[in-house]
């Protein structure tokens, strides 16, 4: 187990420095130039060697990966170009909306989708299994950001349960935190628990048909506890590999919802960064993303070996 | 009163009637072996006592263990007999694990269930039935997982899991099926000494007569879901009634009628030193490849004419060197020539051509997209000028009607065909181009009995229109016997023997070949049976 997780550190700091340096390659041929986006269209052109000796533009490409890199190891992500403060801090505050966000979507996502997919495998063909199955058919067509706009209609204006958007920072207390961010949480979790649910549920169905179920089933098992002590850990190792995708997903792919509330989020940051051409941000925000996407499968491949003791011994 | 009485059972899936009127009785401490092949509803019989049957599935008749009626009992009953006084035991052991718990857990897991035991008595209970089933603690633990465990002792871990109750019923549908004839020779004494212990009644599922034979006390012959034949087995070899307990028993001893192998000195493959190296998975990343030899240094030479067997059990690198010699992966020492040319990955497709093989699954080896004639003249692809219109179509027709179907079955897709039919549309495409040496891949084995002595016999036809020489490869030494002139053993990745066919089963000169000769199972010589009075 030990060796299973060195190797899976190996490669999961292979694929970091590869990650940026296509990042920094691919943001190196973007054209454009920071500097005279940020003098506007009649700077000097003294001013603009200025502005890109201070910026660090005038170095060599090897040299401005070396620092830029170095400086991620430090915590130091260099300065915005529009906004000239440390990207260190403008993502870290972004961070504590899209995180905690993202974590909640992931853990409403995992409390409908497992209950459902179980439910409607045992009950195969049943009318509870067509309700089911139904349902997500539903979640997977409906786009989440009209569902979004839906919550807000129902929960913040008629009900006024909610605040209809924005965020009032983790200062105020834990709970106006949470409170805020759970119309959010719901409008993305829902789509992706209806693709959770249905994994979930074709998984166990295949894991149900197995020889070991029916010697479970000849051992004196009943069909429940047939499902939930050998097929149930049996069918998680797909539905771990969604749940993985999925978080990344949440993390990144939430810039309609954070938009239709409003919400400071990651999301955000990067759209209004490339707007500006704010480089040093997309880049580091990019490379938070792959650091965090290349993280979540880490965490998956170990899950995977928790669960599977031939993936323990096969290393 | 019997143990087991099935009376008049009926039963469909979905409508459609699959067993129509099995009646069978079973007494404690006997063995009942239930016989038939494929679709003759044997194994569904078995899985009726246990009532673990498909979706859609409508019984009636009766049922009774001990008297007790189990047919369309109640799951939370059957559930309490299950595990407790009806043991199973299946055909595939390395399915039949659950991979992600160990063995101990799983067995303990029937004791935990039934009784009120603790968990550190049921696991005393389970090494004992561990070590009773032949895997004695000290060298396998309880924490061992079933990947870590070969085939046969898979299915001793599912015969401790079926037995550790001591059940007064156990059922084994085709229990040895899957393994190699040493190890299936070990699990069918296992099964006979636990009956005598345990005074357990054992119903048999198998399609093997000659297993049948040693094993059982009374023998249910069964076809398309009826019972045709039942009686003791002695005194029904002895004297078999029903016409298809004598075509099967025929079949399955079915020698064919090989012609004399031409003696000729042409030698069309020559396989001098083979090598062929796995690697195997690295440990570390930069740590140097370590290699798994499968074929070790095997030379033979097939002559122009000859049919030369190829035996030996699983792992023993059979399939590895088959598919060095069609030239599908390299060789990492010595040489295969064939036809004076070297064969390898890379060899022109007019040497190919030379070299055809039938593979072993009739299922799998079609695309079900592909009408017959486009299956069978795949091999033309090989050829500078395929043969085009009339000619094509009339090469069609000749491989069908060599293999014994009709030319009007080049226009159907595959799925028209059964099995047997799909084994003779395989010969036909390994025909068609007319090479020089067949190759056959275990292509019986995946057969019946009455259809693989069919396909034998088209073999041996064969090689008298055809001129055919080949390399038979096969677990079965009763079908190597007969259809080779020579034959070669095989093991761990060298070839301990090396003699006529006749010659090596009669007297055979390495103990290994011994072994898998006496392991075998074998029919009983009827006409020795029918002098003594039953």
């Amino acid at each position: 187990m030990l060796r299973y997780s060195l190797k899976r550190l190996l490669s999961l700091a292979i694929s970091l420095i590869i990650a940026s340096l296509v990042i920094f390659l691919v943001i190196e041929v973007a054209p454009g130039d920071p500097a005279s986006f940020m003098l506007g269209m009649n700077a000097q052109e003294d001013t603009l060697n200025a502005l890109r000796e201070e910026l660090g533009l005038n170095q060599s490409k090897l040299e401005r990966y070396l620092s830029w890199t170095f400086g991620m190891l430090q915590g130091d992500f260099g300065t915005s170009y529009t906004y000239r403060t440390p990207v260190a801090q403008m993502v870290a505050d972004r961070l504590w909306v899209s995180l905690p966000l993202a974590l909640y979507a992931l853990a409403l996502s995992t409390l409908i989708a497992f209950p459902a997919g179980i439910y409607a495998a045992s009950r195969r063909g049943a009318p509870g299994d067509v309700a089911v199955m139904g349902a997500t058919q539903l979640g997977v067509a409906i786009p989440n950001f009209w569902f979004a706009m839906i919550l807000v209609l129902v929960f913040a204006i008629n009900l006024r349960w909610f605040s209809a958007g924005g965020f009032p920072g983790w200062d105020e207390g834990l709970f106006t935190g949470l409170k805020a961010l759970t119309l959010p949480a719901i409008a993305l979790a829902l789509p992706q628990a209806a693709i959770l649910a249905r994994v979930m549920r074709s998984s166990l169905l295949d894991i149900l048909n197995e020889d070991f179920i029916r010697t479970a089933r000849a051992k004196g098992l009943s069909r429940r506890q047939a499902l939930w002590r050998h097929a149930l850990r049996n069918a998680l190792i797909p539905v771990l590999t969604i749940i993985g995708l999925q978080f990344s997903f949440l993390l990144a792919g939430s810039i309609i919802i954070e938009q239709v509330f409003y919400l400071p989020g990651l999301g955000r940051l990067v759209f209004q960064s490339i707007s500006q051409r704010d480089l040093i941000v997309v880049e580091s925000v990019v490379m938070l993303l792959v650091f965090a996407v290349i993280m979540v499968n880490f965490i998956v491949d170990l899950a995977y070996a928790f669960v599977d003791p031939r993936l323990r011994s096969r290393s | 009163m019997s143990l087991l009485s099935i009376q008049n059972l009926d039963l469909s899936i979905h409508g459609n009637p699959i067993l129509n009127g099995v009646s069978l009785d079973l007494a404690q401490g006997e063995i009942v072996a239930i016989t038939g092949e494929s679709g003759s509803g044997k194994s569904l019989t078995a899985f009726s006592v246990m009532q673990l049957l498909p979706r859609g599935t409508v019984t009636t008749g009766s049922i009774k263990l001990d008297g007790q009626e189990v047919l369309n009992a109640p799951d939370p009953e059957m559930c309490k007999l299950r595990g407790n006084d009806i043991g199973m035991v299946f055909q595939e052991p390395m399915t039949a694990l659950n991979p992600l718990k160990n063995i101990g857990d799983q067995v303990m897991e029937t004791i935990l269930l039934h009784t009120n035991q603790s968990r550190d008595e049921a696991r005393k209970r389970a090494l004992e039935v561990l070590a009773r089933v032949g895997l004695p603690p000290e060298s396998y633990s309880l924490s061992r997982f079933p990947h870590e465990l070969s085939g046969g002792q898979r299915q001793r871990v599912v015969i401790a899991m079926a037995i550790a109750l001591r059940p007064r019923l156990l059922i084994a549908d085709e229990p040895t099926t899957a393994l190699d004839v040493t190890t299936q020779a070990q699990i069918l004494e296992l099964l006979k000494d636990l009956v005598q212990d345990f005074g357990m009644g054992l119903l048999m599922i198998t399609h093997d007569l000659a297993v049948v034979s040693d094993m059982a006390d009374r023998i249910v012959v069964m076809r398309s879901g009826e019972v045709v034949e039942t009686g003791v087995t002695k005194t029904l070899f002895a004297n078999m009634q029903h016409p298809y307990t004598r075509a099967l028993f025929a079949a399955s001893a079915h020698e064919v009628n090989l012609p004399k192998a031409p003696e000729a000195d042409d030698a069309l493959l020559i396989v001098q030193d083979a090598v062929r190296d796995y690697p195997k998975p690295r440990t570390t990343l930069f740590a140097q490849r370590e290699y798994t030899r499968a074929v070790n240094g095997i030379s033979f030479t097939l002559h122009k004419g000859e049919r030369i067997g190829l035996v030996g059990e699983s792992g023993c690198g059979k399939s590895t060197l088959t598919r060095a010699i069609l030239g599908l992966e390299p060789l990492q020492g010595g040489s295969i020539k064939a036809f004076g040319q070297e064969v390898a990955p890379d060899m022109p497709a007019a040497l190919r051509s030379g070299l055809q093989v039938v593979f072993q699954d009739p299922y799998g080896s079609f695309n079900p997209r592909h009408k017959v004639a486009r299956i069978i003249t795949e091999p033309f692809h090989l050829l500078d000028n395929p043969p085009q219109g009339l000619e094509r179509k009339n090469r069609v027709s000749d491989a069908l009607l060599a293999v014994g179907l009709h030319p009007d079955d080049a226009d159907k897709y595959i799925h028209a065909f059964s099995g047997g039919q799909r084994q003779r549309i395989a010969i036909a495409r390994a025909l068609i181009i007319r090479p020089e040496v067949i190759i056959f891949d275990e292509a019986v084995s995946a057969l019946d009995v009455s259809i693989r002595a069919q396909i034998l016999d088209l073999i041996a036809e064969l090689t008298q229109t055809h001129d055919l020489s080949y390399l038979f490869i096969s677990h079965d030494l009763s079908v190597v016997r007969t259809i080779t002139d020579r034959v070669l053993v095989m093991k761990n990745g060298e070839i301990v023997e090396d003699g006529a066919t006749q010659q090596v089963f009669t007297n055979p000169s390495h103990p290994y070949t011994a072994n898998l000769i006496a392991a075998a199972p074998t029919l009983p010589d009827v006409k020795a049976l029918s002098n003594v009075p039953a």
